[in-house]
C-alpha cells in the first residue's frame, strides 16, 4: 500500500527516496548538489549511487552548469539546492545554459517560501516562481504533499527538457492517497467544488485552503479549491471555467504576490474572462526569522487567517 | 594524432587562416555588428583544433560515432564568427551562409546557439559558464567510460567571472584529465587592457593552485599550437589532471589598426575602415 491521506511526511525526504528508487532502474539519472545534500535529501541517491552523485560544493552556478554538461552527455540530471540559491544565484545559468539549450536538467529546489523559518529572510525564497515563469522551455511544478512530490519527480525523470520543482522545508500532510492518485501534468486539480468563490493555490498552502474552506462553509460560504500544481504550462481553461462559475477568485501562495500564481491567474483571467482576483501571499516584503507555524500565522497563510481574510473580501 | 605538419599542410592551414580573417571581417562588416578583436585572435587556435585535433563529424547527430566525439565549448561565445568560419570550412554548412551572420532568420546567431546550428554543443554567450559545462561533460564521459576530450575555449577577460573559479575547483577536485581549457590571452576586454580593468595575471598560477597543469603557446603559430594540444592531452592523461593552455594572442590580429586595442572589441568597421582592413589582409597573402 502506498502513502495515504493524513500522513504527515517530509516532501524533501520523499524526493530523495523517489530519486534513489528511480536510480535503480534508470542508469541515466544523475544528481548534483551544492553542499546541501542532507537538507535537499539528494544524499539518499548519493549513498546508493556514489558514482552518479556529484557534489559541486558551495557553488550553485557551477552545480547548475555541471548538471547541464551531464545532460549534454545524455544523462537525466537532477540538481538540488535551496530555492534561494538555485533560482536566485544561478538564474543566468538556468536561463542561458539550461533553458536556452533546452537541456534535460531537473532543478528540484527545496526550502522555498517563508517557512524556511529560523534562518530568516536571506534564505526565504519568495520570488522563485516568478523568476522561473518568465523563462521559455521551463516547466514549473509545485507539489502539495508527498504523494504529488513522488509523482512529479517520476514525471520529471520521464519528461524531456528543463523542469523546476518547488519543495517546502515543511513536512506536509498528505491530501492524496497514493494508490488512487494519478498526476496530470498541466491540468489543475479541482479538489473541492464550490459556487461562491474560487481559491487557487498550490504547495504547502493547499491544505490550509482546504481547511479554510471548512471554516467558510460554516459561515455559509461555498468555496471551490483548485490545486494549481503545474504553474507552467498554465491550465488556463480550468481557471476560466471556475471564474465564470464563482465570479470571484482568490489566489493563495507562500510566495510574493508579485509574479507567482496570483500573477499567472490574473494574466489568464484578464485576457480571457476579466474577473476580480485577490492575491493572498507575501505582500512585497522580506520574510524574517521565526518558527514555521508562527510565520505562517504572521503572514496570514494558515486556515484561520485565510478564512478571515476571504470572508472580508467577499463582504 | 599527427603532431608534425608537412610544409604543404602547414601552408594550406595558414592559407585557410588567412581566408578566415577576411571572412570574419566581411561577416562583421556585413552584419554591422560583432566582435572583430576577439575573433581575429582565435583563428589559428580554433582552426588547428578542428582540423587536426578534435574528433568530430560534420554529420553531427547522424554520425555513427556521435557519442564518442570530442566536445568543444566556446565559452567566449562572442568569438562566434571565427567558430562559424571553421565549421563552414569543415562542411557543417555552406560557406555562402557565412554572410547571413547575425541576420534575422540565420543559423549563425550573434552568439552560438545549439537551437539553430548543428555543430554547437550548447548555447553560450553569457560569459563564465562554459568551463562548468565542460566539467559536467567531462564527468559524464567518465561515467560512460568514453575516452573523448572536452575542450573549453575561454577569453582572458572572461576569467574575471567568479564561476570560472568554481569550475576550476571542480575540475581540479575531480582530476578531470579529459578536460582542456584554452585561454585566449589577447590582453584586452571591452573597457581596456585586462590588467587595467581588473588584473587576471598570473593566469598560470591561478590554474595551478586549483590543481591544473598549464602550458603556454604562441596562439598564432599553427605548428606550435598543434604541439601544445598534443602535449596537453599527453600530460592530462599522464598526471590525471586537467590542463589549461594559455595561448598568447594578439587582439585584432592581422589588421594593424585593430591590433592590441580594446576599441575593436565589439565594433563594426565603417566602409572606409573596412576597405583599409581588407586591403591590409589581402596584401598579407
Amino acid at each position: 500500500m502506498g502513502m495515504t491521506i493524513g500522513e504527515k511526511l517530509s516532501v524533501r525526504k520523499t524526493y530523495g527516496e523517489t530519486l534513489a528508487e528511480l536510480g535503480e532502474t534508470r542508469s541515466d539519472i544523475v544528481a548534483v548538489d551544492a553542499d546541501l545534500s542532507c537538507s535537499t535529501m539528494t544524499c539518499c541517491f548519493g549513498k546508493k549511487f556514489g558514482d552518479r552523485f556529484f557534489n559541486a560544493g558551495i557553488a550553485e552556478q557551477d552545480a547548475i552548469c555541471t548538471a547541464a554538461g551531464l545532460a549534454l552527455c545524455g544523462k537525466t540530471a537532477f540538481v538540488s539546492t535551496f530555492a534561494i540559491f538555485a533560482t536566485g544565484r544561478a538564474y543566468d545559468q538556468i536561463r542561458n545554459t539550461v533553458a536556452y539549450s533546452n537541456l534535460n536538467v531537473k532543478i528540484v529546489a527545496t526550502h522555498a517560501g517563508v517557512t524556511v523559518g529560523e534562518d530568516g529572510a536571506s534564505h526565504q525564497m519568495l520570488e522563485d516562481v516568478g523568476l522561473m515563469r518568465g523563462i521559455p522551455n521551463m516547466v514549473i511544478l509545485v507539489p502539495s504533499d508527498s504523494v504529488e512530490t513522488k509523482a512529479m519527480v517520476k514525471f520529471a525523470a520521464d519528461y524531456q527538457g528543463p523542469v523546476y520543482i518547488r519543495l517546502s522545508r515543511t513536512s506536509l500532510v498528505n491530501i492524496h492517497n497514493e494508490d488512487d492518485y494519478k498526476f496530470e501534468f498541466g491540468k489543475a486539480q479541482i479538489l473541492e467544488e464550490g459556487k461562491d468563490v474560487t481559491l487557487i493555490t498550490n504547495g504547502e498552502t493547499v491544505i490550509e485552503a482546504l481547511n479554510a474552506r471548512k471554516i467558510l462553509l460554516e459561515k455559509g460560504i461555498d468555496a471551490e479549491v483548485i490545486n494549481l500544481h503545474t504553474v507552467k504550462p498554465l491550465d488556463t481553461q480550468t481557471i476560466i471555467n471556475s471564474a465564470k462559475k464563482t465570479k470571484n477568485v482568490i489566489t493563495i501562495e507562500n510566495h510574493s504576490i508579485y509574479n507567482g500564481i496570483g500573477s499567472a491567474v490574473c494574466e489568464a483571467l484578464s485576457e480571457n474572462c476579466p474577473t476580480k482576483v485577490t492575491r493572498l501571499g507575501i505582500k512585497d516584503v522580506f520574510g524574517q526569522s521565526g518558527e514555521q507555524r508562527e510565520l505562517m500565522h504572521y503572514y496570514r497563510l494558515t486556515a484561520d487567517e485565510l478564512a478571515e481574510d476571504i470572508e472580508k473580501i467577499l463582504k | 594524432m599527427q603532431t608534425k605538419l608537412s610544409p604543404i599542410e602547414l601552408s594550406k592551414l595558414q592559407k585557410i587562416a588567412h581566408e578566415m580573417r577576411i571572412s570574419i571581417l566581411k561577416m562583421v562588416y556585413n552584419a554591422q555588428s560583432g566582435h572583430l578583436g576577439g575573433n581575429l585572435s582565435a583563428v589559428e587556435l580554433l582552426l588547428t583544433l578542428y582540423k587536426k585535433v578534435l574528433k568530430h563529424d560534420k554529420n553531427w547527430k547522424k554520425s555513427k560515432d556521435f557519442q564518442n566525439r570530442d566536445r568543444f565549448i566556446l565559452s567566449k561565445g562572442h568569438a562566434s564568427a571565427a567558430l562559424y568560419c571553421v565549421l563552414a570550412e569543415e562542411g557543417y554548412f555552406d560557406k555562402k551562409e557565412l554572410m547571413t551572420f547575425r541576420k534575422f532568420g540565420s543559423k549563425l546567431q550573434g552568439h552560438p546557439s545549439s537551437r539553430f546550428l548543428d555543430g554547437i554543443e550548447v548555447s553560450t554567450g553569457s560569459l563564465g559558464q562554459g568551463l562548468s559545462i565542460a566539467c559536467g561533460i567531462a564527468l559524464g564521459l567518465k561515467l560512460d567510460n568514453i575516452d573523448s576530450f572536452v575542450y573549453a575555449y575561454l577569453g582572458d577577460g572572461e576569467i574575471q567571472e567568479g564561476q570560472i573559479y568554481e569550475a576550476m575547483m571542480n575540475a581540479g577536485h575531480n582530476r578531470l584529465d579529459n578536460l582542456i581549457a584554452i585561454i585566449d590571452r589577447n590582453g584586452y576586454q571591452i573597457d581596456g587592457h585586462t590588467e587595467c580593468v581588473k588584473c587576471v595575471d598570473p593566469i598560470d598560477k591561478k590554474f595551478q593552485s586549483f590543481g591544473w597543469q598549464t602550458l603556454s603557446v604562441d596562439g598564432h603559430n599553427i605548428e606550435r599550437i598543434l604541439e601544445v594540444y598534443e602535449k596537453a592531452k599527453e600530460i592530462a592523461i599522464q598526471n590525471k589532471k586537467p590542463v589549461a593552455i594559455i595561448a598568447n594572442t594578439v587582439k585584432g590580429k592581422g589588421v594593424s589598426f585593430m591590433e592590441n586595442t580594446a576599441a575593436w572589441h565589439g565594433k563594426a568597421p565603417n566602409k572606409e575602415q573596412y576597405e583599409a582592413a581588407l586591403k591590409e589582409l589581402e596584401e598579407q597573402n
